[in-house]
């Protein structure tokens, strides 16, 4: 099972050795054009999580492909690089231009106006664009989110990248206005947790894609709710922000957990939350009441 | 090098409404003065850039104005993980040093002033009781509202300030070269979450990694 950090959670170029601990290195989300991001404050800590209001800082496609990628490529890890845009047809160019690496399209910024497309639309310009693996990185405040599922399957996909943070406020004690500049950011950590399982959980009961889980990850067992939840892969986010060698970590306690309960490997333990799922639709199949 | 270690508070001591965090120092680097470290209170999600305050053997003190549940957390806890030392610290080659700090901006000159072996420095404060971290800077002129810190810096001297920003930006003005420590919330403090970028001169500086301190242009 791969390990990967979470898009805009850490740069491999100013902490390549947490890097090096991670299957992959997930970039920060390259856009066509430089984006100095959203004015201070960025960050606020909330009671069990937090906002933040980046808004895809980055310094465009052109000195991403120039000069980032090619230092990242000295690292020697694979790259997925986080795709994002303002249009099916920036997706689609920043897509046409990379090379052996695994595309994820962040199709789910909460910090930025959306491109007016649905993502499925995005997802199948994306597609006749490159032949490289396409990740769709989808938002779980969609209703049905097994629906986009579907969609951005049909249209193309590879896999998916679920979930990415949900827009929140927090508002200062003594002045009882927003913390964040922009007032609204993306809320991530630990209570992003249960809406990203639920997520993982919807979608693998509709497609066979792989999943790459995160969302609120900070241990071993929080990445194996994932894995069971459906998850082929697991990225962490915020835990990277207070602790850099939490990869090694996770790795370890997920190990320990997997051992613990008889499972060979990660793969082996993959949908296993489905079980009792499936014993429920077979028994309410055979229920006269149906 | 930095590293990150679950260390034991040894000490928290009130300096006037600012607590003095003492910390053991573990296998940490204390690194150069103006450079910071991540402490992260247990329960809580995410830690705190702290400048260094002082280095005595076998520690790490702090200056911490305990504001919010975070700060609050901090100076309350029996361990702490630390990470560090982080970013870039102040260039302590000069010929005629002053430090410049205010308020709770003061917290790593104790630590600079015996790098540089207590040059004369000027503090600005919101009130006298604030004022009592005044003790902690050797050679120290205080001034205290209405009266400005700037109103104190004489000409002719190479200027290391922290303090808040109105400050730094009337210390740019006034000593242009001066070695400014700046502060934001950051998340992370080594580069990743670009929650403490600030656009100085048109450019995007992210202050855990390109600063805190940076040269006034």
């Amino acid at each position: 099972m791969l390990l990967l950090n979470a898009s805009g959670c850490l740069d491999a170029l100013t902490a390549p050795d947490t890097a090096r601990q991670l299957d992959g290195f997930v970039t920060k989300t390259v856009t066509p054009l430089p984006r100095g991001g959203n004015p201070p404050v960025r960050i606020a800590e909330t009671e069990v999580g937090m906002l933040n209001s980046i808004g895809l800082a980055n310094p465009g496609r052109d000195r991403f492909l120039a000069e980032t990628l090619p230092r990242l490529r000295e690292l020697g890890l694979p790259l997925w690089v986080s795709v994002g845009g303002f249009s099916a047809q920036d997706y689609a160019e920043t897509c046409a231009l990379l090379e052996d690496v695994t595309v994820e399209l962040n199709l789910s910024c909460p910090n930025v106006d959306e491109a007016p497309e649905p993502a499925a639309e995005i997802v199948a310009a994306c597609r006749e664009a490159t032949e490289l693996p396409l990740y769709a990185k989808l938002s779980p405040a969609a209703w049905d989110i097994a629906e986009v599922a579907r969609a951005v399957e049909a249209a193309g996909a590879d896999g998916l990248s679920l979930v990415n943070t949900i827009r929140g406020l927090a508002l200062d004690a003594r002045t009882l206005q927003p913390v964040l500049g922009c007032a609204v950011g993306g809320y991530s950590g630990p209570a992003l947790r249960p809406i990203a399982l639920a997520a993982v959980f919807a979608c693998r009961q509709v497609t066979d894609l792989p999943i790459v889980g995160m969302g609120g990850v900070s241990t071993g067992r929080d990445a194996l709710d994932l894995v069971a939840a459906g998850a082929t892969a697991v990225a962490l986010g915020t835990v990277c922000f207070s602790d850099p060698d939490a990869p090694a970590r996770v790795r370890a306690e997920l190990a320990a957990e997997l051992r613990d309960r008889g499972y060979a490997s990660a793969d082996d333990a993959c949908g296993a939350g489905h079980a009792s799922q499936v014993e429920l639709e077979s028994s309410t199949a055979k229920s006269p009441a149906k | 090098m930095s590293k990150r270690e679950l260390l034991g508070v040894e000490a928290a001591e009130p300096v006037g409404p600012y607590t003095l965090l003492r910390v053991e120092r573990g296998g940490l680097d204390p690194g150069v003065p103006g450079q910071f470290f991540m402490l992260e209170a247990p329960g809580r999600l995410l830690p705190r850039p702290m400048s260094l305050c002082l280095a005595p053997p076998g520690e790490l003190a702090f200056l911490i104005d305990p504001i919010g549940p975070g700060t609050q957390a901090i100076c309350t806890a029996e361990k702490l993980h630390v990470y560090g030392p982080l970013g870039n610290g102040f260039r302590l080659d000069v010929a005629q040093p002053l430090l410049v700090g205010g308020g709770i901006g003061i917290a790593p000159l104790p630590y600079l002033s015996a790098a540089l072996g207590r040059p004369p420095a000027v503090l600005g404060f919101r009130t006298g009781r604030h004022a009592e971290a005044a003790g902690l800077v050797p050679n120290a002129e205080v001034a205290i509202e209405p009266t400005l810190v700037t109103e104190l810096i004489e000409p002719g001297f190479d200027v290391f300030a922290c303090g808040p920003e109105p400050m730094l930006d009337a210390v740019a003005e006034l000593c242009p070269g001066a070695q400014l420590a700046w502060e934001a919330p950051m998340a992370c403090g080594y580069g990743a979450c670009y929650g403490c970028a600030v656009e100085i001169d048109g450019a995007w500086k992210r202050l855990c990694v390109e600063g805190p301190v940076l040269v006034a242009a």
